[in-house]
């Protein structure tokens, strides 16, 4: 098979196994096994788009046409496979954390829940290897449409509440901002195609080309930059396994995704930093970091706290982009990766907790360490790993990126970045250190056991790419360091 | 032979058989012979859209006699495009009628019923495919005085006084219409359209021709609904029987937006409308049509309301279209009116299913109704989704496209009026989604098998296929639409 062939499967994979899954609502077990097959089989295929794509095979698969000249096209580049494969390897990771949570939890519409995470996941599949604006505004669409349900898994009248900011403010932005910007782009240049170096390098003024840019970067409300923020904490209502995968990997990352894509292949990182638009949005991101780790430090709640972290490390990656130069870049597209595996162990071990003790709050974990010792570790791991300490994957990602604002001389940047690891250590760090070391004597019931073992087991895998991330950061240094140049 | 006169015999063949169905006994005969009057209908406008496509206009003279003295139907891919639309709508709707007429309108009045349906689809046929002014007057009096009685046959008492404020509506209209071709023919002696206009630009009686193009358009823009002439129409298609509802969404007002197109675009010139900030006051209109119509649908409590101000909004879209005096604008024009044909239909159809399975349409007492008749909810969802104008569907062709020719004018208003039009159709959409999927089932009801009726699921899944599929492949709404801008010598798109 071709690799046009890979790709097609790559996202028709998730979408038979949806259908298949959905069949089998009767038999759990024999779900859950097409659950896992089909995860098993997307790695597989991904796995052989990597060898082809490493050894310089390219293609594009055109589906349709129904605009003149615009298609819904798809091909491969550095950047879309470095996401495929973290995006792929999840999914069969947060599958075996989801089968113990979903179970050990007692939820309902568990069928639902499968077959709609896998429809997101060929969601996910579509923008990554999407190889025009359009055909990524579609499959961008489809992924928060997808997504709808999971929020609103619980059916609790805060469950829809959420689900209506979360609908509301990322299709509100996409096709408010996100759709004009691209229709203006189109008519001025004549294509949407993802081309390196950008297309509108000559057909665009720069004043044009900073609203066009500021339009995505807040159009593509997925990257959660301030003050369009607020659906992730919202989304939060969600199941653990659903704000593991989706609000820590697939569907904010799609946005970060997005962004880098728009800045790599419509604008071009040259035409950015002549235009001068890296000088005066990179404040965006750059406040976001900073308030979302002022915020996250004030709340209680675990998963808000998740959340907020998540806002602001995304705004890392956005900043990257915004940087435009090849430091920046590298350190935002490996920061995607960097920050998936950590976040998600984190998400992991939040569900844990809540699964074993029902315990929501921060306030509420003293001493907690001594009854799940294991779940605490991971926890600390994936902490160490997002603050960017070593022997963490996440000081190589935080390193490029501080690299980058040198490059560039900013320096207030790079004090906004080094004060923001500060804060994460407070925030992040706290909570293992709690748990183990609590201040008051707090009674802990006796009956409070370790979390379930496939939770455990989803933890350990991640926790452990961790570390290993720190000694070989590889595929994903090479992939990113391909996307940059 | 038939080649020839099809275009002739797609209104005569109606015509002819309305008589006979009016005096047929039962209800199952009349609606074989409706069905299949709509079927040859089907075919022949499909074999003329196809000619037209392919480059030639069809021009047919009326028992021969040659215009300005006879009559003329003149077919370019505006009018083909018309044709296919009314001829689809009309022939899905009666396959859905073979149900929903049973089940809505007493026995001894159902032939009556198909008659008024065949003469409607007749005079609406007719309006669409005339080179003839007056023609046109005729054919609208023809479908009007049949809609005022489909209208009235509704479940509900109010179904009269709707169809009576349509009545006394429509019949101003049709009178305003008729001064202004009587002024249009004193100023020009001719009621042949292309004549017309050659000698409109001809003219020296500067005031008559205003005048007769301000009667001509009020006249038309009140069957259209146009804001502010549209009150009603949320009535009119709320208390309707389903069927009429389904049929009329999909055709009425299309048909009176293109005839105030071919008046803006063949008869009066593009060229008048400028110098008579014409275009400018149909934009504005257009703009505040969208906003208001998503506005009040938002508001609805109940579904058929909400899709008919929802209609109205889009009834504002056509308006921007023609208002924008471009070939990409009258090309969005077209190609919105083929897909919110297809879109609105689905949705009024899903409706029906609905309420014959529930008896109510209040959005409220259908809560968690989606998840027991997820064929409906399929369905309601792709149209839902083509009518906010997601990539994928064909609502997002013509929103492309309208945007596309607001961008080429630099009318950026109009661009944000278009954007906010879709992210508002979010939220009266997703409205109704969330209370029929995610709302815990409140009333009880029987979660049966009417979904499962084929005269029912067929067509409004053949429509929501289409609203799918032609959005994928746009060869035949966007081949039509760019057909029709050739034809009418404007500029092609750069």
């Amino acid at each position: 098979m071709s690799i046009t062939g890979y790709i097609m499967w790559a996202m028709l994979t998730p979408l038979l196994g949806a259908v298949i899954i959905s069949r089998l609502g009767r038999w759990p077990n024999m779900r859950e096994a097409a659950t896992l097959i089909t995860a098993t089989t997307l790695i597989g295929i991904i796995y052989r788009i990597y060898r082809r794509f490493q050894s310089g095979e390219a293609g594009e698969l055109v589906v349709a046409e129904p605009i003149p000249g615009l298609s819904i096209a798809f091909s491969v580049e550095p950047l879309g496979m470095l996401f495929a494969i973290i995006a792929s390897f999840l999914w069969l990771v947060t599958s075996i954390y989801a089968i113990g949570y979903m179970r050990g939890h007692h939820e309902k519409n568990q069928t639902r829940f499968f077959t709609t995470f896998a429809i997101a996941i060929a969601a996910t599949m579509g923008i990554i290897f999407s190889d025009n604006l359009l055909t990524l505004f579609l499959f961008y669409e489809l992924l928060t449409l997808s997504t709808y349900p999971l929020v609103v898994h619980s059916g609790t009248d805060k469950a829809r509440h959420s689900g209506r900011v979360y609908l509301g403010v990322l299709m509100g932005t996409s096709i408010v901002l996100m759709l004009p910007a691209i229709i203006v782009i189109q008519t001025q240049t004549g294509t949407l195609d993802f081309t390196a170096g950008g297309i509108m390098a000559d057909s665009v003024s720069p004043a044009w080309a900073i609203t066009l840019y500021l339009l995505f970067i807040l159009g593509i409300g997925k990257a959660a930059v301030m003050p369009l923020h607020k659906w992730l904490p919202a989304a939060m209502v969600a199941p653990t396994p659903v704000s593991a995968l989706l609000h820590a990997v697939a569907v904010v990352k799609a946005g970060v995704f997005s962004i880098l894509k728009v800045t790599l292949y419509i604008f071009g990182p040259d035409f950015i930093t002549s235009t001068g638009a890296d000088t005066w949005l990179i404040w965006l991101p750059a406040t976001t970091i900073l308030l979302a780790s002022l915020i996250a430090m004030t709340c209680d709640n675990l998963k808000e706290r998740l959340a907020y972290s998540t806002i602001g490390q995304l705004s890392y990656i956005v900043l990257g982009a915004v940087l435009a130069n090849p430091t920046g870049l590298l350190g935002g597209s490996l920061h995607i990766a960097m920050h998936a595996f950590a976040k998600i162990t984190l998400f992991f071990a939040a569900g844990a907790i809540l699964v074993a003790t029902h315990k929501t709050q921060v306030s509420q974990l003293n001493g907690l360490g001594r009854q799940m010792p294991f779940t605490f570790i991971f926890f600390a791991i994936g902490s160490a790993s997002i603050i960017g300490l070593p022997p963490f994957g996440g000081m190589w990602s935080k390193w490029y990126l501080a690299l980058g604002t040198v490059d560039a001389g900013q320096w207030a940047i790079l004090a906004i970045l080094m004060l923001s690891s500060l804060l994460n250590i407070i925030y992040l760090l706290a909570i293992p250190v709690r748990a183990f070391f609590p201040t008051t004597n707090h009674h802990i019931s006796e009956n409070i056991k370790e979390a379930p073992i496939t939770c455990l087991i989803g933890m350990l895998i991640p926790s452990l790419i961790c570390i290993y991330l720190f000694l070989n950061p590889e595929p994903f240094y090479s992939l990113a360091r391909l996307a940059a140049q | 032979m038939v080649g020839q006169h099809s275009v002739i015999l797609m209104v005569v063949l109606p015509l002819l058989a309305a008589p006979v169905t009016a005096l047929l006994p039962g209800g199952r005969s009349s609606w074989a012979i409706v069905m299949t009057v709509m079927a040859l209908c089907l075919i022949m406008s499909l074999g003329i859209l196809g000619d037209v496509i392919s480059g030639s206009l069809i021009h047919y003279e009326l028992g021969g006699w040659a215009p300005p003295w006879g009559i003329a139907y003149e077919i370019d891919g505006l009018n083909a495009l018309m044709a296919v639309i009314i001829s689809i709508v009309g022939t899905l709707v009666a396959i859905y009628a073979w149900y929903s007429v049973p089940a809505d309108i007493p026995e001894n009045k159902q032939p009556l019923f198909y008659a008024a349906y065949l003469l409607c689809f007749l005079g609406l046929l007719g309006m669409s495919m005339t080179g003839d002014i007056f023609n046109v007057f005729v054919f609208l009096e023809i479908s009007s005085l049949a809609t005022y009685a489909l209208v009235g046959m509704g479940r509900n008492r109010q179904a009269l006084t709707a169809s009576f404020q349509y009545l006394i509506l429509g019949t101003i209209g049709a009178t305003f219409f008729l001064i202004g071709i009587g002024l249009a023919y004193a100023a020009t002696g001719s009621l042949n359209m292309a004549d017309l206009a050659i000698r409109l630009s001809e003219s020296t009686h500067v005031q008559t021709i205003h005048t007769a193009f301000g009667f001509i358009f009020i006249g038309m823009a009140l069957k259209a609904a146009v804001f502010p002439l549209h009150q009603w129409l949320p009535r009119a298609y709320t208390y309707a029987p389903i069927t009429v509802s389904a049929f009329l969404a999909g055709t009425s007002t299309k048909v009176a937006a293109y005839v105030i197109a071919r008046m803006v675009f063949t008869v009066f010139t593009p060229e008048y409308s400028r110098q008579t900030l014409f275009n400018e006051l149909l934009m504005v209109l257009g703009a505040i049509a969208v906003i208001h119509g998503a506005v009040r649908s938002i508001g609805q409590t109940s579904i058929k309301p909400l899709l008919a101000w929802s209609s109205l909004s889009q009834i504002g879209y056509f308006m921007i279209g023609i208002g924008l005096l471009s070939a990409t604008g009258l090309m969005a024009t077209m190609i919105h009116i083929f897909n919110h044909a297809l879109i609105k239909t689905t949705l009024f159809m899903a409706a029906g299913i609905l309420l014959y399975q529930t008896g109510s349409l209040r959005i409220a007492s259908l809560s968690g109704m989606g998840r027991h008749m997820p064929l409906t909810f399929a369905a309601i969802i792709i149209a839902g989704l083509s009518l906010i104008g997601v990539p994928g569907t064909v609502g997002f062709i013509s929103k492309w496209y309208l945007v596309l020719a607001a961008v080429e004018q630099q009318a950026w208003w109009i661009v944000a009026v278009l954007v906010l039009g879709s992210a508002m159709a979010i939220i009266y959409v997703w409205k109704l989604i969330e209370t029929l999927y995610f709302q815990p089932t409140t009333e009880p009801h029987d979660t049966g098998h009417i979904e499962r009726t084929p005269a029912l699921i067929i067509p409004t899944w053949t429509l929501a296929i289409a609203c799918i599929y032609l959005g994928l492949d746009t060869g035949i709404s966007v081949g039509a639409a760019e057909a029709a801008v050739n034809s009418l010598g404007l500029l092609s798109r750069p």
